[in-house]
């Protein structure tokens, strides 16, 4: 009996080390980052694997801070990160591909249907804490707020000129998704996302409504000429100029034929964008 | 002809040594890993630890409030939020499933027995990520029509009660299932009434087992991570009254470690110290009481 189990086990290693060396001799490039740009990467990879067989694209998600590290300490082959790079991250070369925009969402039943970049801030500051105040029912406002390190938190306050401690929230939310669950259960919630993810997910009925920043409406067609104000690069980056494969993968990413998949994730290709 | 290649196979396979060794591998690999976990642990944790990098130990206690972008590392209202959500759901756990223990033991006639006990049992097979789904989209939106916003300390607490729930009642069924039938049938002679024989005398005959599946499930309560994420809010305050949004230690982990660089990484590493830290004083309260009672 013992003896039997042996040589299964040895067939079991000698067979497992041999999916070991077969996975080895195909080219694999490994890219970790931005959970808003990880999904529309991950299509990409799986065209992009059929077009050139054999290849091997692992998609990984954690944010863009964990892109950057990554791509610098040689983690990932390629790093994605949901906004233009830092003045200390000029190491990095960066490759954007795509446009997209962040509203703010509330409940489609709330009847208030634009907020002043005045009230947005006194809303999120804990300073109006009542819809009534807004000219809508006699609510309470759930402010919905992102985890420190996220890259949507941090553009949102660059835009709002705002430090995070200054924000009053009651719900701190991790990725796009939870936070339109808990704004779609909550009719008195307001919170931001990706235009992206917002727009689909509006589109497929849950009860979200995206409100204008500043009069311009967020779709992705403003995002597309410019003229929607709080909008982001997605950038491919890479420790020092792309080669091999990574180049050329970042470069079938910012070719036109990937526009129809940009597209579906409601983001904006670059190429046509402006 | 038979016997002798068996006896053969014997010397070339010391089987009795080989499985000494195979046996004893793996608990040892256990045993340091442990160890191992540990160390990364402090590792990870010591730029912050030593205070360095300009924050001491004791800023994780003193500082007002969880900002750790701008170098403000409180973890105080995480390790009360932890605590409060942890004990709140054992005070639901706790009485059900022990009611649950007695009803299915004792009580139950025997077709309703086995479909109630099935019933627990995939109960405790549940993933906590479903339980975690159904919160933040029936439990949460209720709660907030009563008392907005909904995410909260009491959401938490009965998420954490559904899921220990069985814990506590298949444990405690188990040790009221270990007690002598003499015990039972004593009480019944002494011509003591029902439920004086189950409360009065099983219980307290079982409350080593029961309160080594209580600990268990306190240890449960502590260490969940994904259904207190998407239902508590994620708040980092002390909680003041049920309806306060809280975040526990094992979230902060969660929400904040794939994103996390620096000071910022490693004071996560600390709150997984005080993590463990928490459980490890539940572990050896845990062995006091149950060395106590063994005596009492």
């Amino acid at each position: 009996m013992l003896d039997f189990c042996l040589r299964r086990l040895a067939i079991l290693i000698l067979s497992s080390g041999l999916v070991f060396a077969v996975q080895a001799e195909s080219p694999r490039l490994t890219i970790t980052g931005s959970s808003t740009v990880a999904p529309v990467i991950s299509d990409i990879g799986k065209a992009f694997e059929q077009t050139n067989p054999g290849t091997r694209i692992d998609v990984q998600t954690g944010g863009s801070s964990r892109g950057i590290a990554d791509a610098r300490e040689g983690r990932a082959d390629i790093g994605m990160v949901s906004r233009a790079l830092n003045d200390n991250e000029n190491d990095l070369a960066a490759y954007p591909f795509a446009m997209d925009g962040i509203s703010i969402i509330t409940h489609a039943s709330n009847p208030v249907n634009a907020l002043s970049r005045e009230n947005t801030i006194a809303v999120f500051t804990g300073k109006i804490t009542n819809w009534k105040a807004l000219g809508g029912p006699d609510r309470p406002i759930t402010v919905v707020n992102k985890a420190e390190g996220r890259s949507t938190l941090e553009l949102f306050l660059a835009f709002f000129q705002l430090k995070n401690s200054d924000i009053r929230a009651q719900v701190v939310i991790g990725d796009n998704q939870q936070g339109i669950k808990t704004v779609a259960g909550n009719p008195g919630a307001i919170g931001y996302v990706s235009i992206g993810t917002a727009e689909f997910e509006a589109e497929y009925g849950t009860p979200i409504k995206l409100l204008p920043m500043a009069g311009i409406a967020p779709t992705t067609a403003h995002v597309a000429d410019g003229s929607y104000p709080l909008s982001r690069q997605l950038n491919l980056v890479t420790a020092g100029p792309a080669g091999g494969l990574a180049a050329e993968f970042i470069a079938y990413a910012r070719s036109a034929s990937v526009n129809a998949l940009i597209g579906e994730h409601f983001f904006v290709a670059l190429s046509s964008a402006k | 002809m038979h016997e002798v290649t068996v006896t053969r196979k014997k010397q070339r396979w010391p089987s009795d040594a080989l499985m000494k060794v195979m046996l004893g591998l793996p608990a040892l690999a256990a045993a340091a890993l442990l160890l191992l976990i540990v160390v990364f642990l402090v590792y990870e944790a010591w730029p912050v630890m030593t205070g360095r990098s300009g924050i001491s130990l004791l800023d994780f206690f003193r500082s007002d409030g969880w900002y750790p972008l701008q170098e403000q590392f409180g973890m105080l209202p995480m390790v009360w939020a932890s605590i409060a959500a942890a004990l709140g759901a054992m005070l639901l756990a706790v009485p059900m499933g022990l009611a649950c223990a007695l009803f299915s033991q004792y009580l139950a006639p025997a077709w309703i027995k086995g479909l109630f006990n099935s019933m627990i049992s995939l109960l405790a097979g549940i993933p906590s990520v479903v339980f975690g789904l159904w919160g933040l989209t029936v439990l949460v939106p209720l709660i907030g029509q009563w008392q907005p916003p909904g995410a909260s300390l009491l959401a938490a607490v009965l998420i954490l009660a559904m899921m220990t729930l069985p814990t506590v009642a298949l444990t405690s069924r188990a040790a009221l299932a270990a007690t002598t039938p003499s015990l039972y049938q004593g009480a019944a002679m002494l011509g003591m009434s029902r439920h004086r024989i189950l409360l009065g005398v099983l219980v307290p005959a079982a409350r080593r087992g029961i309160l080594g599946g209580v600990l268990l499930a306190i240890a449960r309560a502590l260490g969940e991570t994904m259904a207190v994420l998407m239902v508590a809010g994620n708040v980092v305050q002390t909680p003041a009254s049920l309806f306060d949004p809280i975040r526990v230690l094992t979230a902060n982990i969660a929400l904040e470690m794939a994103y996390a660089v620096d000071q910022h990484r490693s004071s996560l590493f600390v709150s997984g110290l005080l993590l463990m830290a928490m459980v490890a004083i539940l572990a050896w309260l845990a062995n006091r009481m149950s060395r106590s009672m063994a005596h009492g």
